[in-house]
């Protein structure tokens, strides 16, 4: 239970952890943009066309990850604009509004929330009000959800909760996780087992993986 | 040499480029970083030698940063505490007792304790020993901390 092990946690808001694994998986995550202007021989790194000396042309459409939207955006919007993806636009927030709880939220892309935080980051000026709402829907979808994942992570103990976990995103997942532990512990304690040593889980896992031996 | 050309449209692939160095450059430094870590909660969880299987797959660097981790840790230790120091890495969890019992997992041959005799550790035999000299043998997992 004393492990050692703390991995460097995702970014809060607008701001990615540069070294957070967790970030780096999420900003691979694809966004719908625009060629603004045309893009030479972009079409064979994007795997579109054939020739090396092919141009992506002026206005089409492109699914582009995070990372690169974000360094290839700028004010100006010379070369991508990008747009909201389908989950954050009207027609999913009504479904939000009508019943967070139903939605598979995993299946949306599993950082919903922090890969919603990061879209703040593309000023879209003729959408600051979609920001707006954008950002109070998160809210609201989080709040609604938040009271389930508090009640179920807090009184299933030691029973298959992957039917449970299979539709939350990332941050929700984290946070059962947490309250899943904290109950595991609390009953580790109430047992008398709180004093017990242990052997670590990374020992365990070392034990359970063949490493290869070293000869002489 | 095509920026130098003043070709304009090419500035795109030159940021495009340097982008994909960038993403290239922050996975690679937070793959190291967490390894850092872990090799970091080697040393809490594991002790203070790391087994021939894991310095196998650490590279150099990494086994001079575990030695330098452990220098320091070890001076930091004994400037708490008094003359002797103290060893953080014990009594992780609060002990209750002075001797425990232990069941040992693998054999692992002799066992010196301290008023000199020494005690054979063979598969599922049990022992009634001082804790802190178990302690760091039940987190590697050699012996198993049996509650009465």
């Amino acid at each position: 239970m004393a492990e050692a092990y703390f991995p460097v946690g995702p970014g809060l808001g607008m701001e990615e952890n540069f070294l957070s694994l967790d970030d780096i998986l999420m900003s691979q995550e694809k966004l719908p943009g625009r060629a603004e202007s045309a893009l030479p021989r972009l079409a064979v790194l994007l795997g579109q066309g054939a020739g090396s000396a092919e141009s992506v042309p002026e206005g089409s459409k492109l699914e582009i990850p995070l990372w690169l939207a974000k360094g290839l955006h700028d004010s100006k919007r010379r070369i991508i604009s990008v747009e909201l993806p389908k989950i954050y636009k009207e027609a999913w927030r009504t479904v939000f509004s009508a019943d967070a709880n139903v939605v598979d939220l995993h299946k949306m892309g599993p950082y919903y929330y922090g890969f919603g935080s990061q879209l703040l980051n593309f000023e879209n000026p003729e959408n600051p009000e979609i920001a707006q709402t954008d950002s109070v829907c998160s809210l609201q979808t989080f709040i609604a959800r938040f009271r389930r994942i508090m009640d179920s992570s807090q009184n299933t103990y030691n029973e298959d909760t992957s039917a449970l976990v299979a539709r939350l995103d990332e941050l929700e997942r984290a946070l059962f996780q947490v309250g899943q532990k904290g109950l595991n512990d609390f009953q580790c304690w109430e047992k008398g087992q709180a004093s017990q040593i242990t052997a670590s889980s990374l020992v365990q896992n070392y034990g359970k993986r063949k490493l290869t031996e070293v000869d002489g | 040499s095509e920026a130098k050309s003043g070709r304009t449209d090419l500035i795109f692939l030159i940021r495009f480029r340097h982008c994909c160095l960038l993403r290239n450059q922050r996975c690679l430094l937070a793959y190291l970083y967490d390894r850092l870590l872990r090799i970091r909660a080697l040393r809490w969880e594991y002790g203070s030698v790391l087994p021939n299987t894991i310095q196998f797959h650490m590279s150099a660097e990494e086994v001079e940063w575990f030695n330098r981790y452990k220098k320091s840790l070890a001076t930091y230790m004994r400037s708490v505490g008094g003359e002797e120091g103290l060893d953080l890495t014990q009594d992780i969890k609060p002990p209750k007792s002075l001797y425990i019992e232990v069941r040992c997992l693998r054999d692992h041959g002799e066992f010196e304790i301290d008023d000199g005799t020494t005690i054979l550790l063979k598969k599922n035999s049990q022992h009634f020993l001082p804790r802190w000299k178990c302690e760091q043998l039940i987190r590697q997992g050699i012996l198993e901390h049996v509650l009465s």
